[in-house]
């Protein structure tokens, strides 16, 4: 049988979800293996290395850079306090009122300590003392490998939905439907005052005022079909130009299921998570596309109610007649369809250019061409 | 085996996602690329080894061509019938190389650092200098932040202040920076700065990092000594970046000549074609995420590299940086709004892979690809400079034309050819878009020959050219150029549309001859596909050629699959403001070059 490669976004009603929860540097492992741990538990632990800041104290002194030593009260290594004098000059003067009169003083300018002191540039480092970096377990699950010194790896069974383009970090919350369709707008409206926290779930669309109003009610999460890109231009003060996300700090994190414009979210995926309204999930806007795709998900343990099977990411990565899909481009933009044939000879497309295709076949029995570079599948 | 006797070699490019081989043979004392395969790129998981891409791609070879060249994951010797002379390869999978500099004075040390990576082909991920408006905490949260794949250290020349760089140095240490790959090892940094300052550096960062310290590549204001700080910045990037990659240790064994950053070998196919015609080239190679620039002007090789240019994963990035009404300026269609504009190119880059079906949606990618490739040469022009800060003696006659130290080197009046690649520009449905998108993006004046390169075959006939410049040659003209045609563009503005601005007489070496006139406002198409002719072109009063206005010049042209563009714009060519006049205009430039069918640049 036919069939073609094509990528597509994973929802999953039950899996096994594996995360590394690693640190950037070096640290303490706070978990065992084999320990049952919730998302919010701390799993490791580092020590950031304080900022370091620089204090010119040979032009402070008005001495020269290879005698900065001689005047330095504090020493490499030493601690000091911020407003503590560091260095100064003594005056060949007898009487103590005229030494202070004429001597020179440098502050530390903050708290920490003497990093270093240099003889070539009459520079002195300081640093500010270490920052706590904990990492979270971020799920709900079960300790299996443990990686010495950087952290650990989470395994889960439960729901797995992958949007397409996210903003804002790691969350957790109960999930809410605030629509009861998903080719609803979600409307300011729709967000109620006991929405603090929650992760919640519209429809096809949802504005900036929509969004401004869950912020402000300090919604943790909001997940929607699409949005605008002015919208989002206007939230972030800025234009995204290349899809890394994850670090915004809009006070929301911010996850679109199927791309930028008004699409209502596919129908698999509002079931989905309509079947799990009420729970605790936990939620990532983190986007990458380039080099190692990341993709902003929702992750919600345990097995919804109608299912009782733990299906495996096959990793399935191709089409075949009969298939779900949903066509991504113009001039058919978000409309779904099933796949009719894959014919395997390239065909010229109305760009002119020859592309292989395939047809699909739409509710209303209408059958059109399209390249399949153009086109996702949906789960079934 | 000596350079003359290669008869049979493979070559291959492992790109971030595709590796591609191609085969090259020698038949009838003339070097020949005859059979090509491609294979998905294997350095990331599953797989993790970039030697398993790259035998999938010589097996397509093998099967194509019928030649056996493989023995498990040996290459065989040539015997005549099997295997091959030499094995060569290229590489930018895994992000390619990825490099910080750093130099004392920003616009001097500074840019001479970034040129000198650049030029190796390494991606510069910032520039930290003395005066770079940073305070010191803040170049040293840079420098931490970014993982680097190696660090290049200038700054002072000979025997100057060694204050700067040893202060740079002393930031690096308190960074204590980890390099990309292998958080075990430490990271290679190249001092290549004032040589009374290198005891110093051995001092502060010997014990802390890799340092190697090299000749300084700015011995003094006057000079720039590019090439031992770029061989060590080679040298580290097959010793410790490739080493630490997924199976190029095994992939280094393979090879008979050493594995080569991919653009760094763009970069030398480019110098080698300049050089062997004394021509001033342009070459650019536009992908999704990044666009490569390459220049060779009066025997001086630059290259940039436009970090978030691209036509898919930085298409937005396009759009935020040139701005919409610059995108919109080139489409035929008035109903297009902002905001399905802007929604269409972040749709873009959340699906990558997508194509366009439509015109509409094609003209609205030729769009963004003009405003990338015309942002990446703005960037290019600003770092392909004189050396700044050097003295200059002048005349009398000099002082009327006041020109400071640090001027582009780049003068597309002087430029003789351009080179396109990357999916955009080699695969167009039509040749002529790929030749209008890069006429509108650079603006070319006087005399300009065009070429793509479809199957982007330079990496490899760069690495090949180190072995045998023949070879590469031959195969570069031979396979890898698809000659586009020649534009004619006089420089010079017009006073009112419509008026002649230039005669023109095409003589090929057969002795035809075909003439015209060229009016201002419009662009002329001529197809002529002989591979060389000379041109004979008189410009109107105040129009310039290239030998002054109103003066006739006589320039050697090639034809293409393209054939002639007579651009009648002027220049510098701007777009009328009103909307349904610059629609008009657009449509009559279109219908005039065959750009797209006529029926589908309506609304």
């Amino acid at each position: 049988m036919a069939h073609a490669y094509t990528p597509g976004l994973k929802v999953m009603p039950c899996t096994v979800i594996t995360k590394k929860r690693l640190l950037p540097i070096p640290g303490k492992v706070l978990a065992e293996k084999g320990q049952q741990v919730d998302a919010l538990d701390e799993v490791a632990l580092t020590e950031l290395p304080g900022k370091v800041f620089s204090i010119n104290v040979a032009n402070k002194l008005g001495v020269g850079a290879a005698e900065v030593a001689k005047y330095m009260l504090k020493k490499e290594g030493d601690k000091i306090e911020k407003g503590e004098i560091l260095a100064e000059t003594k005056p060949f003067v007898k009487w103590k009122f005229l030494q202070d009169l004429f001597k020179s003083t440098v502050e530390a300018s903050i708290t920490g300590t003497v990093e270093s002191i240099s003889t070539v540039t009459g520079q002195v480092l300081l640093r500010e003392p270490p920052k706590r970096l904990p990492i979270k377990s971020y799920i709900t699950g079960k300790i299996i490998d443990i990686t010495p010194d950087f952290g650990v790896t989470v395994e889960s069974e439960g729901t797995f939905i992958q949007g397409i383009f996210g903003v804002g970090g790691e969350t957790n919350g109960e999930i809410v439907m605030a629509a009861d369709r998903p080719d609803r707008d979600l409307l300011p409206e729709d967000i109620k005052d006991d929405y603090k926290g929650k992760i919640v779930i519209g429809g096809r669309y949802a504005s900036l005022a929509t969004i401004k109003k869950a912020i402000e009610k300090g919604v943790h999460a909001l997940v929607v079909g699409g949005i605008d890109d002015r919208d989002l231009r206007l939230l972030l003060g800025y234009d995204i130009g290349v899809a890394v996300t994850g670090t915004e700090k809009i006070g929301i994190t911010l996850i679109v299921t199927e791309g930028f414009g008004t699409i209502p979210m596919a129908h698999g995926t509002f079931e989905l998570l309509k079947s799990r309204d009420g729970e605790k999930a936990s939620v990532s806007g983190a986007t990458q596309i380039r080099a190692g795709v990341m993709r902003p998900e929702i992750i919600v343990p345990g097995m919804p109610k109608h299912i009782n099977e733990v299906k495996r990411d096959q990793g399935r990565g191709w089409i075949e007649p009969g298939d779900p899909i949903r066509i991504i481009r113009e001039p058919y933009f978000g409309i779904l369809g099933r796949v009719k044939s894959l014919p395997p000879e390239l065909t010229v497309i109305g760009s002119e250019s020859k592309a292989r295709i395939l047809e699909v076949e739409l509710d209303n029995g209408e059958v059109i061409v399209v390249p399949r570079a153009n086109i996702e599948v949906l789960e079934k | 085996m000596s350079k003359q006797e290669l008869e049979v070699i493979i070559a291959t490019d492992c790109g971030s996602t595709t590796t591609k081989a191609i085969l090259i043979e020698k038949k009838d004392g003339v070097y020949r690329q005859t059979f090509r395969g491609e294979a998905p790129t294997t350095v990331e998981a599953p797989f993790e080894d970039v030697t398993k891409g790259v035998l999938n791609a010589i097996t397509e070879v093998e099967e194509l061509s019928g030649r056996k060249l493989l023995d498990g994951e040996k290459i065989i010797p040539n015997d005549g019938k099997n295997g091959a002379d030499i094995y060569v390869s290229t590489s930018s999978a895994g992000g390619g190389l990825q490099m910080m500099v750093a130099g004392a004075v920003k616009a001097m040390t500074g840019e001479s650092a970034q040129r000198c990576a650049l030029g190796a082909g390494a991606i510069v991920m910032d520039v930290l200098a003395t005066n770079d408006g940073r305070a010191g905490h803040e170049k040293i949260e840079r420098i931490r932040q970014l993982r680097p794949d190696m660090m290049l250290l200038s700054g002072g020349t000979d025997g100057g202040t060694v204050t700067h760089v040893v202060e740079l140095a002393q930031f690096l240490k308190s960074a204590d920076p980890k390099p990309r790959l292998g958080a075990s090892y430490k990271l290679p940094v190249i001092y290549a700065g004032n040589n009374k300052a290198q005891d110093k550096i051995k001092e502060i960062l010997g014990d802390s990092t890799a340092l190697i310290i090299t000749e300084n590549l700015r011995p003094s204001l006057e000079r720039e000594n590019l090439m031992p700080a770029r061989h060590k910045i080679h040298d580290i990037f097959l010793e410790h970046v490739m080493q630490q990659a997924p199976g190029y240790p095994k992939l280094m064994k393979m090879v008979g000549a050493p594995i080569m950053p991919t653009p760094a070998a763009v970069g030398t196919m480019t110098e080698k074609f300049a050089k062997a015609n004394n021509y001033n080239v342009l070459a650019v190679d536009i992908g999704g995420a990044t666009t490569d620039v390459f220049s060779v002007f009066n025997g001086i090789f630059n290259r940039t590299v436009s970090a978030n240019l691209g036509m898919s994963y930085s298409v937005s990035n396009v759009m935020a940086e040139a701005g919409l009404p610059n995108l919109l300026r080139w489409l035929t269609y008035g109903k297009i709004e902002e905001q399905d504009l802007r929604n269409r190119l972040k749709n873009k880059m959340i699906r990558p892979t997508t194509i366009p079906q439509t015109i509409q949606d094609l003209q609205i990618e030729h769009a963004a690809a003009r405003e990338a490739l015309r942002l990446a040469f703005e960037q290019h022009k600003a770092l392909a400079v004189g050396l700044k800060g050097v003295q200059q003696e002048r005349s009398i006659s000099d002082a009327f034309e006041q020109t400071a130290s640090g001027q582009s080197l780049i003068d597309v009046m002087k430029l003789n050819y351009i080179i396109g690649s990357g999916g955009i520009l080699a695969h167009s449905p039509r040749r002529m878009q790929s030749m209008q998108m890069m006429i509108d993006a650079y603006q070319p004046e006087g005399v300009t020959m065009i070429a793509v390169d479809s199957i982007f075959m330079m990496p490899h006939l760069g690495v090949l050219s180190q072995l045998s410049e023949k070879a590469a040659l031959d195969v570069f003209y031979n396979d890898c150029l698809v000659r586009l045609g020649t534009c004619i563009a006089p420089k010079g503005t017009a006073k009112k549309e419509g008026e002649k601005i230039l005669d023109w007489k095409v003589v090929t070496p057969d002795g035809k001859e075909q003439t015209g006139e060229l009016y201002s406002g419009d662009m002329v198409h001529i197809p002529f596909d002989a591979p060389e002719a000379k041109i004979i072109a008189k410009p109107a009063k105040g129009f310039d050629m290239g030998a002054g206005k109103g003066h006739e010049v006589e320039a050697h042209i090639e034809g293409g699959v393209v054939g002639l563009v007579f651009d009648g714009r002027g220049r510098p060519f701007s777009m009328p403001q009103n909307k349904e006049e610059r629609i008009a205009k657009l449509k009559k430039w279109y219908t005039a070059l065959d750009m797209y069918p006529a029926a589908a640049m309506d609304d």
